[in-house]
């Protein structure tokens, strides 16, 4: 049986090749999640600002998610990898190219330091993008009158964001903020192209080194897809959880 | 940044320009083959034949969970071993160029069809029962009746989805392909003026699919001014 290679010796480390789609799932996820940490965040505030009545504010916010949708994500990242410490004044390229990459082994990991913040910058950034969106769709989807109600009261505008308008956005796009963490999760796979060695770049290294090429890609093909029901599943608990009485719960994705 | 030397860029010009004119072909390809097959898959996974909408519906999630990677990869190292499988010849018969075009059309009809699916939901029940009505097949039915009017309400976001997939022909990277990215990798490697190039890649891109998003945006407009 060609699943039987999951227990084989792989080449370094003596461990078996089961370990290193256990390590590549391990930093696929580490990866994602990192980088959603700053997809999230930033994405918030650049999607505020492009909904604010500050007018360069608005305008800088609109020109970041221009810029970072309208590249390639695996452009960007070589960008991010290749290109930036080549930019940056000499002494800090230098200190990114040799020093950096040292400051702390990472374990189980066949890669640097700096691979892997390339990686987690990259993707944050270029989500961040797209996270920006779907918060100025649901700040734009309430109605006008929430806003001014709040004014009316007295709120100061930050307030009237922090208090009114936040709370419900955010519970309004759950459903897209949860594709958007699966859309990152499977983007992360890109961050092999700079030597991640994530879920499918120890998948394909099995292919390469053992010759058995069903059976590594059908379990890191099963992986992904356990991963992302279970995300759709504790998702949807969320919402659930957070749902306002009496505003219809679309549900879905 | 003081030195950047657009010479390397001029000199690579015609290499690159042959890089952007496969990432445009692939790019024709995957478009057609996802929205003919995207189609096909939409109709069926709507149709009242429980097996095959199910069946439909199992590959459209799976391909849709995956990594667009795993997809290339999985054609790029399966389809020689599927070929070799059934004609008995040697795995070299199929190339990366065209599993990679295969992996490009299966994963853009996964897309398709679910953007397909919804405009054909958005057309009210009461078409279809008026064509089949009037005496028409299911064939002219949804040809004549249902997908124009599907195919209108799902211009704006297929053509988002289109700028995407344009985006990730630069993919085909991975399996060593000379598309766009891949040809100004190539000639970075060679000048070792990598930063050049990837900057200019960079550049034309954010180009092309701003000025694409911006032609979007303006037919939505105007498509909508034609509704009211």
């Amino acid at each position: 049986m060609e699943w039987k290679v999951f227990f084989e010796q792989a080449p370094s480390g003596g461990v078996t090749y089961l370990h290193w789609m256990m390590s590549g799932l391990m930093w696929t996820l580490i990866v994602s999640s990192c980088a959603w940490v700053i997809a999230f965040t930033l994405g918030s505030i650049l999607g505020v600002l492009r909904t604010t009545p500050i007018k360069w504010l608005n305008f800088a916010a609109t020109v970041y998610v221009e810029i970072f949708r309208n590249i390639p994500l695996l452009v960007q990242m070589f960008l991010w990898y290749f290109v930036m410490p080549e930019v940056l004044p000499a002494e800090l390229g230098d200190w990114l190219k040799q020093t950096y990459p040292n400051l702390i082994a990472l374990p189980f990991a066949q890669f640097s330091l700096w691979e892997f913040t390339a990686a987690v910058l990259c993707l944050g950034m270029y989500t961040a993008s797209r996270v920006a969106e779907q918060v100025r769709a649901g700040i734009e989807s309430l109605p006008r009158g929430q806003t001014n109600a709040g004014l009316a009261m007295g709120f100061t505008l930050p307030q009237v964001y922090r208090f009114v308008i936040l709370p419900m956005a955010f519970r309004l796009i759950i459903p897209p903020m949860t594709s958007e963490f699966l859309t990152i999760f499977k983007n992360s796979s890109t961050a092999l192209t700079i030597g991640v060695l994530e879920l499918t770049a120890q998948s394909r290294q099995i292919v390469e080194y053992t010759f058995v090429k069903f059976a590594p890609f059908a379990a890191a093909t099963m992986l992904y897809i356990i991963i992302t029901l279970t995300v759709i599943f504790l998702m949807r608990l969320l919402e659930n959880k957070v749902a306002v009485p009496g505003y219809v719960s679309q549900g879905g994705h | 940044m003081g030195d950047f030397d657009f010479g390397i860029i001029v000199k690579n010009l015609p290499f690159l320009w042959s890089g952007l004119l496969f990432s445009f072909k692939l790019f024709g390809i995957a478009l057609a083959g996802g929205i003919f097959f995207g189609t096909l898959l939409a109709l069926g996974r709507l149709s009242s034949f429980r097996i095959l909408s199910s069946a439909i519906g199992g590959f459209v999630n799976l391909v849709r969970s995956i990594p667009f990677i795993m997809a290339i990869f999985w054609l790029y190292f399966m389809a020689p071993e599927i070929v070799k499988y059934f004609t008995g010849q040697q795995g070299e018969a199929i190339g990366p160029e065209t599993s990679a075009i295969i992996a490009f059309i299966m994963v853009e009809a996964a897309y398709f069809s679910e953007i397909i699916r919804a405009g054909i939901q958005s057309v009210p029940r009461g078409q279809p029962w008026a064509a089949y009505a009037l005496g028409m097949n299911y064939w002219q039915a949804m040809g004549n009746v249902v997908l124009p009017q599907a195919f209108r309400n799902m211009v704006p976001i297929m053509l988002t989805q289109a700028i995407i997939l344009f985006q990730d022909t630069s993919l085909v990277y991975v399996v060593g392909l000379k598309d766009f990215l891949g040809a100004a990798s190539k000639a970075g490697q060679i000048s070792g003026r990598i930063v050049e190039l990837y900057v200019f890649v960079a550049v034309v891109y954010l180009v092309i699919c701003f000025g694409a998003s911006r032609l979007v945006k303006y037919f939505q407009a105007r498509m909508n001014a034609g509704i009211r």
